[in-house]
């Protein structure tokens, strides 16, 4: 089907939003909680667009990570409205993690140069974009998740205890665009949400690989051989070449 | 008893319209919220053991009554509950006022042995001091127009005798034997608009369902009802139980549900415990279950119990919530009329709009429309709360104004203090100011001047109410009860907080205002659910409708209203003040000294701004400065 984006004419598929017809057409919306793996949730709000129809007796500002096109469908990214708001919402976001590269380069981009309000004193720098709940969920650990509502919101274990089903992965710390997630790794031991997990360590060369519940998790829900991850990716891949070497010479 | 047919239906109501004429007396006493705090329940018992010492044959079911023995029946709220525990005494129709148990010997060897009407415990009317008797007498009643609280107060809520007596289920008999789009037709005709906040049209709601593709649909009634302070669904679901039943069956016979669930907070024990018998007495009599009346209609119902957050009032954190998980809104792009509860096509409507389908269908779309304005037909229950001589549940018809239900039905302001505000629609409602008094109740005349309808909380401020203050409470209730899934929501209305915060601590400054109507827009335009989109209502109303106040908090650093602490001053008055030692006593801190007929003294170092004093001062000796 065909839409309209800033009055160009695009082309979207059934199920597309409108931000992944914007990205395929090369259109940039700003986005943050958006992930193309994952559940959208809608909770940034930096991805305000407008969007009209020729049968619709007015424009509405709606998330373009949300919104499922339609035949017809006029999408307005840049008006003077969508930019304000975005930069209503991003200015509030800077608030709460002042330090955020990521935001810092998003404000630099939107022309915003510091927050125009306090920093609240509750809670920490997470913005509650809920990335890490959603890749730990499709992890299938659901080690996370999110609790309490409004400003006393934030991501936790279950009831704030021992949580059970992490496997130490670091998903979520890596996916974090505020890196609010503490997780500290000495050369044995990783330490993630109160839980602290020993290292494969690599038979070659003595490098931590991978958490051994991470292994253990990923060799039974992967059906991959028991002895993956018996070694770094460095020292797979150094004794591959040594036998492609044999073999070709 | 067992109603397989619809003749059968039709042979219970005149078993039981014979029945209730042959009760010698009917004792009604209103066990509403508020007179069920006012110790209703203890006169109902009263009244059954009086009657019993006093050899009047009497009982608690109306079932078991008739043939000489009189009811005393526990109702839903009767309105008046400024003046409760009420009592209504059948026939004569006679209200009596702030009933004690103590006053409970009296009525019975009185009135009910004796005709004597007890003057004492009539209501007065404040402006000629005449005792009223009955409702028809009462100023508060007379102006207001029952559709969805019709039995609300009358029927005995525990007993589907006495709603079938009173003309129960005769709407769904008409239903049955309708085309479900013929209902639907009729519904729309008939101009409902939703009552549970947004105002949308109910018939065009139930189209949009009917015309989804999906397995199966759901009905549900929104019984969330979490505006603080109103409590007209409650008064519903305990008051008239059948009635809601009732509605739902409508609504699932035209949009062909099978299933109905009935959301209610858990706060409401008595509506959730009223709600179950009254379901569990239709599917006994064979009015819920399948082939209904022999019309081939299959239709159960369930109570689902929400955790009482404000949020899960909203349609898809309700849904969400209902599932079995956290209730958090989602974008609703696609309408859960297509996609809702379990993702099949669902209509959810509210208490009070269920309880008036039956009303359209039984006495048609033109009657119902007959009352209200151009867009906005019908009536709408509200509950008038704050500062009026008359507070409790009323319903209006639509085009009413402001002035008439505060004046008139309300009775105006208490203590002859002044009318300031009137804050409609619940927390996320506006605050609308004297000038706005010649409004109609009407969903797109409030929505136009900045407040809306809402569920129907109507609070009453005088003029020792700060708007600033006000303001911030309606910000500090949001902020607690948003999700906290979005972030213009949950940031935004923190930082409107600070920024108002700041203004009546006395920090603001004259950017603020400014600062905080461009932040307001940008929360309503970018939230993801209602809650976000109406959160900066009540500031920006009441910036709009009381600019000069909040200027004097930021320019002149002082509190007009003397509410807001720490900028405001008590002084008495010397020339006023008669030196009653009145506030001496009153005053908590003992902050005011002075002697017996001699002016008084606030020593301002030990006061804590409490205006306790004032409040009781009888000569407005006690200034603000
Ligand atoms: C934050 C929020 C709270 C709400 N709370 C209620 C409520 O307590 N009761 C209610 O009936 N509707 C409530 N609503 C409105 C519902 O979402 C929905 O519009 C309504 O139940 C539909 O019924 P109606 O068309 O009969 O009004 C709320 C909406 C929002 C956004
Ligand atoms: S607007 Fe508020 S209540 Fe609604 S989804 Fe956003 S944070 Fe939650
Ligand atoms: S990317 Fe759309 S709301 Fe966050």
């Amino acid at each position: 089907m065909k839409i309209t984006i800033d009055g160009k004419k695009v082309e979207a598929k059934r199920w597309d939003t409108v931000l992944t017809a914007a990205r395929r057409a090369g259109i940039a919306i700003p986005s943050l909680c958006q992930l193309d793996s994952l559940e959208n949730v809608g909770a940034c709000r930096l991805c305000m667009v407008e969007v009209n129809h020729p049968h619709w007796r007015g424009a509405k500002l709606v998330t373009a990570c949300e919104y499922p096109v339609e035949s017809g469908l006029e999408v307005i990214t840049t008006s003077e409205e969508v930019l304000r708001l975005r930069r209503a919402n991003l200015d509030l976001l800077l608030a709460r993690a002042p330090e955020s590269r990521r935001l810092q380069q998003m404000s630099a981009e939107m022309g915003l140069e510091q927050s125009g309000y306090v920093r609240p004193d509750k809670g920490t720098a997470c913005i509650l974009c809920m990335l890490c709940t959603r890749v730990c969920e499709k992890l299938g650990c659901n080690a996370i998740a999110p609790a309490g509502r409004g400003l006393d919101k934030r991501i936790d274990t279950p009831f704030g205890g021992y949580p059970d089903t992490c496997i130490g992965c670091g998903a979520c710390a890596a996916i974090c665009p505020v890196d609010c997630i503490e997780m500290t790794d000495t050369a044995k031991t990783r330490t993630i949400w109160g839980r602290t997990f020993e290292f494969v360590k690599c038979a070659e060369c003595g490098t931590p690989v991978i958490t051994v519940e991470y292994r253990d998790y990923a060799i039974a829900h992967r059906s991959l051989p028991a002895d993956y991850y018996n070694e770094c990716s460095d020292c797979k891949r150094r004794k591959l070449a040594v036998k492609f070497a044999k073999v070709g010479g | 008893m067992r109603i397989s047919t619809i003749e059968q239906l039709d042979e219970q109501r005149r078993r039981f319209a014979a029945l209730e004429q042959e009760i010698p007396w009917q004792v009604k006493v209103c066990s509403g919220s508020g007179c069920i705090a006012a110790g209703a329940a203890a006169v109902h018992d009263a009244f059954v053991k009086e009657m019993a010492a006093a050899g009047i044959s009497a009982s608690t079911s109306f079932e078991q009554c008739g043939g000489g023995t009189s009811l005393v029946a526990k109702t839903g709220c009767q309105g008046l509950c400024q003046a409760g525990p009420l009592v209504t005494v059948q026939p004569g129709g006679i209200v009596y006022t702030r009933v004690r148990t103590k006053d409970v010997p009296l009525i019975v060897t009185e009135t009910l042995q004796k005709g004597v009407v007890l003057e004492s415990l009539l209501y007065r009317n404040p402006n000629t001091g005449e005792p009223c008797r009955t409702r028809e007498d009462i100023p508060f009643y007379v102006h207001q127009k029952f559709v969805a609280l019709e039995g609300c107060g009358i029927v005995a809520a525990d007993s589907l005798g006495h709603y079938l007596a009173r003309g129960g289920f005769r709407a769904l008999v008409h239903a049955l034997a309708m085309d479900p789009i013929a209902i639907i037709d009729e519904v729309e005709k008939s101009g409902l608009r939703g009552k549970g906040g947004g105002g949308f049209p109910t018939g065009r709601k139930w189209r949009t369902c009917v015309n989804a593709d999906g397995d199966e649909r759901f009905i549900v009634c929104n019984g969330d009802e979490g505006d603080p302070g109103a409590f007209m669904d409650c008064a519903l679901m305990e008051g008239d139980p059948f009635r809601i039943i009732e509605g739902m069956m409508i609504g699932g016979r035209a949009i062909g549900a099978k299933r109905g669930f009935i959301y209610v907070r858990h706060e409401y024990p008595r509506a959730v415990q009223r709600l179950q018998s009254a379901i569990d007495q239709c599917v006994d009599a064979g009015l819920l279950g399948t082939d209904i009346l022999c019309s081939g209609f299959d239709f159960q119902l369930r109570i689902v119990r929400g955790g009482g957050a404000f949020v899960c009032g909203e349609s898809s954190a309700l849904m969400r919530s209902i599932e079995g998980f956290p209730g958090e809104p989602r974008s609703k792009y696609i309408r859960s009329t297509e996609k809702g509860l379990f993702n099949q096509p669902t209509v959810l409507n509210n208490v009070e709009t269920f309880a008036s389908i039956p009303a359209v269908i039984r006495d048609g779309a033109y009657a119902f429309a007959s009352v209200g304005t151009g867009r906005s037909k019908g009536t709408k229950a509200f509950c008038l709360a704050g500062r009026v001589n008359h507070t409790g549940l009323v319903e209006v018809p639509m085009g009413m104004t402001l002035r008439e239900v505060i004046f008139g039905i309300g009775g105006g302001v208490p203590n002859g203090r002044r009318f300031k505000a009137v804050q409609t629609g619940g927390p996320s409602g506006g605050c609308l100011g004297e000038a706005h008094l010649d409004l109609r109740v009407d969903f797109d005349e409030l929505s136009a001047a900045g407040s809306m309808m809402g569920s129907g909380g109507m609070i009453v401020m005088d003029d020792y109410s700060c708007m600033v203050d006000v303001s911030r409470y309606f910000l500090k209730f949001l902020m607690g009860e948003s999700c906290g899934k979005c972030v213009p929501c949950r940031e935004g209305l923190f930082q409107l907080f600070e920024i108002v915060d700041g203004i009546a601590r006395g920090n603001g400054t004259r950017k603020d205002l400014e600062r905080i109507e461009k932040l307001g827009h940008a929360i309503a335009l970018s939230s993801l659910c209602g809650l976000g989109k109406s959160g900066p209502n009540p500031v920006l109303s009441a910036i709009a409708n009381f600019r000069e106040e909040f200027e004097a908090h930021i320019v002149g650093r002082k509190c007009p209203a003397g509410v807001c602490r720490e900028l405001t001053t008590f002084q008495i008055d010397p020339h006023r003040c008669t030196g009653c030692m009145k506030c001496r006593r009153v005053c908590p801190v003992n902050a005011i000294s002075g002697e017996k007929k001699k002016p008084h003294h606030i020593d301002t170092a030990l006061c804590t701004r409490c205006g306790a004093c004032r409040l009781e001062c009888d000569d407005e000796a006690i200034a603000v400065v």
